[in-house]
Formats: C-alpha cells, structure tokens, sequence
C-alpha cells in the first residue's frame, strides 16, 4: 500500500506546539478534523481511545518514533497524518528516549487486513534511517508531503504488487 | 567451538486482527531476552525478531504462516518460548 492512500496531507503538523503526549495526540487529531478527514463530532472519542490505547502499551518504538493508531466506528476508510516536534516528546517509548515524529493512523473496524497493510507500509519506510532523519528534519506541510511522495516512489518498484 | 544451534517453528496467525501492534511488542519484547538470533519468515520476507518495526513490517493477517527461526546458545528454549507465545498472542480471541 501506498503512503499517500491514507496520509492526509492537509492535517500534517510540521510544527507541533504541545510538549506533552496528550497534548500532541490532540493537535493531530484535530488536524485530521480540519482537514474534514474525520467529523468534529467524534474528535473526543478518538482522542480518548488513543490516550487509552496509549496506556495499554505505548506505541513509542524507539529511535524518535511513536504511532499511536486505533481503529474506530466513525472511520470509513484508513487516514493518517504525522507531526513533529522540535523539542521532543516523552511517548514513554521502549528505549526511554523522546519521541520527535509522530505518526498516527486511524482505521476502521470491519478491514484489519487493510489496517495491517498499512502499518506495513508505515513500517516499512519507518526502518530506513534516511526516512526518519528526513522526517526529523522536516519543518514545513511540504517537506513532509515530498517525502511521502518520494517513499511511495521508492516503493514502486520491489517486491510489493 | 561447534556449529550454533538452532530450531525452527512454523506457527499460524489464527486471529482476525492479525499480528497488530501490541502482539508484536509482547513478542519483541521476550524475543530480546533470549541470546539467540529470532527470526520470522513470511513467505520471502525474513525480518528481525527482536525489532518491532520489522515484526510490525510483516503484516501478518489471518491465515498466514510464519516461520520461526532461533539461532544461539538458548535456540531451542526461545523457539519454544516464542512459538508459544505468538500463538497465544495470536489465536482466535479478539483482542481489539
């Protein structure tokens, strides 16, 4: 799967204010609304199921990273959006250090095989170091939606139908 | 020194939600603790046991098969341990 079949360029953040990961969740969360990517109307849930998803089991994967994703009733189809903090986050990651580059995902609940494909695809990208410091560099919505074009690009070719 | 021992498993993915975030990290997470090398195999892609972006990266849905591979002093105990544990992990009770 492609990056931009679910990204929403519109809801990116490249300037993300909070400080804390909360607060973060509810930036990009309210991005995605903005961007008309998800109703205002299920904006509390969401961010109260992500929060709680959180506490589950952080999804701070280390090396600057944290994927917080649930899925949730109101979503018709897979969205995505990223932010990124200058200052750094504290995600309660595996390695303990702070998160930089936060990208959540919202799924709905009839297609976890689609939901998997996705976070494949995330994932895939994600273990590239020059995929993360580009993502840790960037500092504009532009920067990040040509990366994501670029890494589908990347994608084309190899492996994947 | 002897050849490194090893053991393989092949283990199913019997839940609907697939090997998601949280089994991965579960599985990551004791994979770590064993001194042998884990690998996981699906179909041609082998990824890193013990790091969660690669067992994320597998995206293993209902229905697929994955092999398990150890490799190092403790091979057979982390093969058991592991194959256990995703199948627990992963067996048919819906974990949403």
């Amino acid at each position: 799967m492609n990056l931009c079949e679910f990204m929403v360029p519109e809801a990116f953040v490249p300037h993300l204010e909070g400080t804390k990961r909360d607060d973060i969740i509810r930036e990009l969360v309210n991005g995605l609304a903005q961007a008309g990517a998800i109703k205002t109307e299920n904006i509390e849930d969401i961010i109260l199921r992500l929060i709680d998803r959180e506490k589950q089991g952080s999804t701070g994967i280390g090396k600057g990273i944290a994927v917080p994703h649930i899925k949730h009733p109101s979503v018709a189809r897979i969205v995505g959006t990223i932010g990124c903090s200058r200052a750094g986050v504290d995600f309660a990651s595996l390695d303990k250090a702070p998160v930089f580059s936060v990208l959540l995902l919202l799924s709905p609940p009839d297609n976890p095989d689609r939901h998997l494909e996705a976070m494949e695809s995330l994932f895939g990208h994600l273990q590239r170091d020059m995929f993360r410091k580009f993502l840790r560099q960037a500092d504009s919505r532009e920067t990040l939606v040509d990366l994501i074009q670029e890494a589908d690009e990347s994608n084309s070719s190899p492996r994947k139908k | 020194m002897g050849p490194q021992p090893t053991a393989e498993r092949v283990i199913e993915i019997r839940s609907s939600e697939g090997l998601h975030m949280r089994p991965a990290m579960r599985f990551v997470q004791r994979a770590s603790s064993f001194a042998s090398s884990v690998s996981l195999i699906k179909g041609d892609l082998t990824v890193d046991g013990k790091s969660i972006m690669q067992v994320t990266m597998l995206a293993a849905t209902k229905g697929t098969q994955i092999r398990l591979c150890t490799k190092g002093p403790d091979a057979v105990e982390a093969a058991d341990v592991l194959a256990e544990l995703l199948a627990h992990e992963t067996s048919e009770t819906p974990t949403n």
